[in-house]
């Protein structure tokens, strides 16, 4: 038994969700190869060979895999699928798109979005936005399987030296052309990743408003999130959105501003440690999952907040 | 130009779901049940897109128990052309429906296939994937603008990073975000309207192909519970406690 995990990256650096599915791929088995497909990827192949869990790693190099098409990326994960018993990837929009194309091909009933590996072929995954857990056990002789990483714990990045070996492209597709990708750039920790995260709903009432969200995301080095409404609203870009169709997110410190409590929102933030709701509905649903519920205004109560924070002779980063 | 759209019926989305006490499953029984939500947006892009002049016909499909059926005759009701329905009981993985779905293509021949990016029963979101692999068509997953062109399509996805586009060639298939669209209610005329439009029947077992699920269902459980929490009186309390109770800032 050995397992392959389709890196996710940049071409100049490893996302970070990889590290995580790291953690849970070699919980299914140490004999851990990871395949890192992309274009001038020499940078990324060392930061990964240096992950002590990972035993070898194989480079496809070409200009073709720029853009991470899936249509690109399948054939080569299928030429070097079959010695592995085993094929994982996130559970993030990379992983989504790319793991049942190849799921198909190898006539795989994948298993998506597992959040805890209870034996090689058995897993915990929830269903319904999180309202219930599954246990699945998978007959497949090859599995594949998608790994939420706000799961699992990063991997360690140093100390390793596995070896890596180059693969040859596959053939390119012509089917689907890239145009282009706008990316939200920010100092800012990452949504995913973040230890504290700050998220403003419909109750914001506009974008504009997002600033008092802003102010103390900089004060407390947060990453910014959103409902689905807010979004839809045209208050703050879809990458911000939390939820069961947005980003899962698990940090210490979750603040939820204007925010009701759909199910659909809970689902993407209610493993988060600690909960903070500030909304002025005593009723709201979001309040039955916060740790500590504040039923104020919201235009009050965040300059509030931000003074507060002001008088602190310490702030944890 | 010909447009297949697959819908499934799954638990309303605003029910709030109870796991069964066996541990086999959740309860459904007596429950609202509906069209997958991004499913109706998938059915919504097509109608317009058959409006604007570029396709000429739109086709509806299931597969499913009988009472999938209502699903179909939803996407009747606001604009589809006639119905398929792929009679199965018990469950079905996405792998199976995707390769129920290829043969259909291969009968139907359409142009573009449309569905919602995921089902909100299973959240697994793999079928139109898995389809576009067997059909080895190109795919645009998690789409909220699509164009037609000549040949080919322009579509702007969701992903983590923020919003990407590509272009694919037609035969093509997409996958649909909620925020694709603004999904039209069906008028009681079309309603009537739409109970004469036809809907086949095809028995799943008849297609010749393995349709056995791959994957034991061991248990099904509530997930743990949060415990209750406290509502604070100020902002200055709540600032405290998170400070020197929870010790998080
Ligand atoms: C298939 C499907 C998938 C979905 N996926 C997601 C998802 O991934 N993420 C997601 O978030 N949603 C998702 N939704 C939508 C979800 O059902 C809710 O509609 C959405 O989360 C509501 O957003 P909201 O809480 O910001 O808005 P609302 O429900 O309108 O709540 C606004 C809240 O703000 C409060 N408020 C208003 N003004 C103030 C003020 N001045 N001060 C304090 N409080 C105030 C109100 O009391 C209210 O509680 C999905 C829905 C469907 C059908």
């Amino acid at each position: 038994m050995s397992v392959l995990l389709i890196a996710e990256h940049n071409n100049n650096e490893v996302r970070p969700f990889t590290l995580n599915a790291i953690t849970a791929a070699s919980q299914i088995d140490q004999d851990l190869h990871v395949l890192v497909i992309g274009k001038k990827i020499d940078a990324v192949s060392k930061s990964i060979s240096e992950i002590p869990n990972v035993k070898k790693v194989i480079a496809v190099d070409n200009e073709i895999y720029e853009n991470y098409l899936a249509e690109n990326f399948t054939p080569v994960i299928i030429k070097h699928s079959e010695n592995y018993s085993h094929i994982v990837c996130s559970a993030n929009t990379f992983g989504k798109n790319l793991m049942p194309r190849v799921a198909a091909l190898l006539d795989t009933s994948q298993v998506s979005d597992i959040i805890k590996v209870i034996s090689p072929d058995t897993f915990l995954r929830p269903i319904y936005a999180g309202n219930a857990f599954a246990t699945v056990k998978s007959n497949d002789k090859k599995k594949c399987i998608t790994i939420r990483p706000t799961s699992f714990d990063p991997a360690q990045t140093s100390g390793g030296s596995a070896e890596i070996i180059k693969a040859e492209k596959e053939e390119a597709t012509s089917l689907t052309k890239f145009i282009k990708r706008e990316e939200v750039k920010s100092d800012r920790p990452e949504l995913g990743t973040a230890r504290i995260v700050i998220s403003g709903g419909r109750g914001m009432a506009s974008g504009e408003n997002f600033k008092l969200i802003t102010a103390i995301a900089d004060k407390l080095n947060a990453a910014i999130g959103a409902s689905r409404a807010a979004v839809d609203a045209g208050y703050i870009t879809n990458d911000h959105q939390v939820g069961q169709t947005g980003k899962v997110v698990v940090p210490d410190l979750y603040i939820a501003v204007g925010i009701s409590g759909a199910i659909q929102h809970l689902a993407g933030m209610k493993e988060s440690k600690i909960i903070v709701a500030i909304n002025k509905d005593g009723e709201a649903p979001i309040f039955s999952v916060a740790d500590y519920g504040l039923e104020a205004d919201l235009f009050e109560a965040l300059p509030q907040f931000l003074e507060e924070l002001n008088k602190l002779n310490t702030i944890q980063k | 130009m010909k447009i297949l759209v697959a819908v499934k019926r799954v638990i309303d989305y605003n029910v709030q779901v109870r796991v069964k006490e066996d541990g086999t499953g959740v309860v459904t029984e007596n429950v609202k049940m509906s069209t997958n939500p991004p499913d109706d947006n998938a059915i919504e892009e097509a109608v317009k897109i058959k409006e604007s002049g570029k396709a000429k016909e739109i086709v509806a499909i299931t597969v499913g128990e009988d009472k999938a059926q209502e699903t179909v005759r939803k996407a009747l009701a606001v604009g589809a052309d006639r119905g398929i329905h792929i009679k199965v009981d018990g469950t079905i993985e996405p792998l199976a429906v995707s390769k129920i779905l290829q043969k259909i293509v291969d009968k139907e021949k359409p142009d573009l296939i449309f569905m919602g990016k995921q089902a909100i029963d299973d959240d697994c979101n793999q079928t139109g994937q898995m389809l576009a692999a067997l059909l080895n068509w190109p795919q645009a997953t998690f789409a909220s603008k699509i164009e037609v062109k000549d040949k080919s399509l322009e579509v702007t996805r969701e992903v983590d990073e923020g919003l990407e586009t590509i272009e694919v060639n037609i035969p093509a298939i997409v996958t649909c975000d909620l925020r694709l669209n603004e999904p039209r209610y069906a008028s009681l005329p079309n309603i009537m309207k739409a109970k004469k439009k036809p809907i086949e029947q095809i028995n799943g077992s008849e297609l010749g192909i393995d349709i056995k699920p791959r994957i034991e269902q061991i248990k099904v459980e509530e997930p743990p519970k949060r415990k209750a929490g406290i509502k604070v009186a100020s902002v200055a309390e709540l600032v405290q406690k998170l400070k020197n109770e929870a010790k998080v800032i």
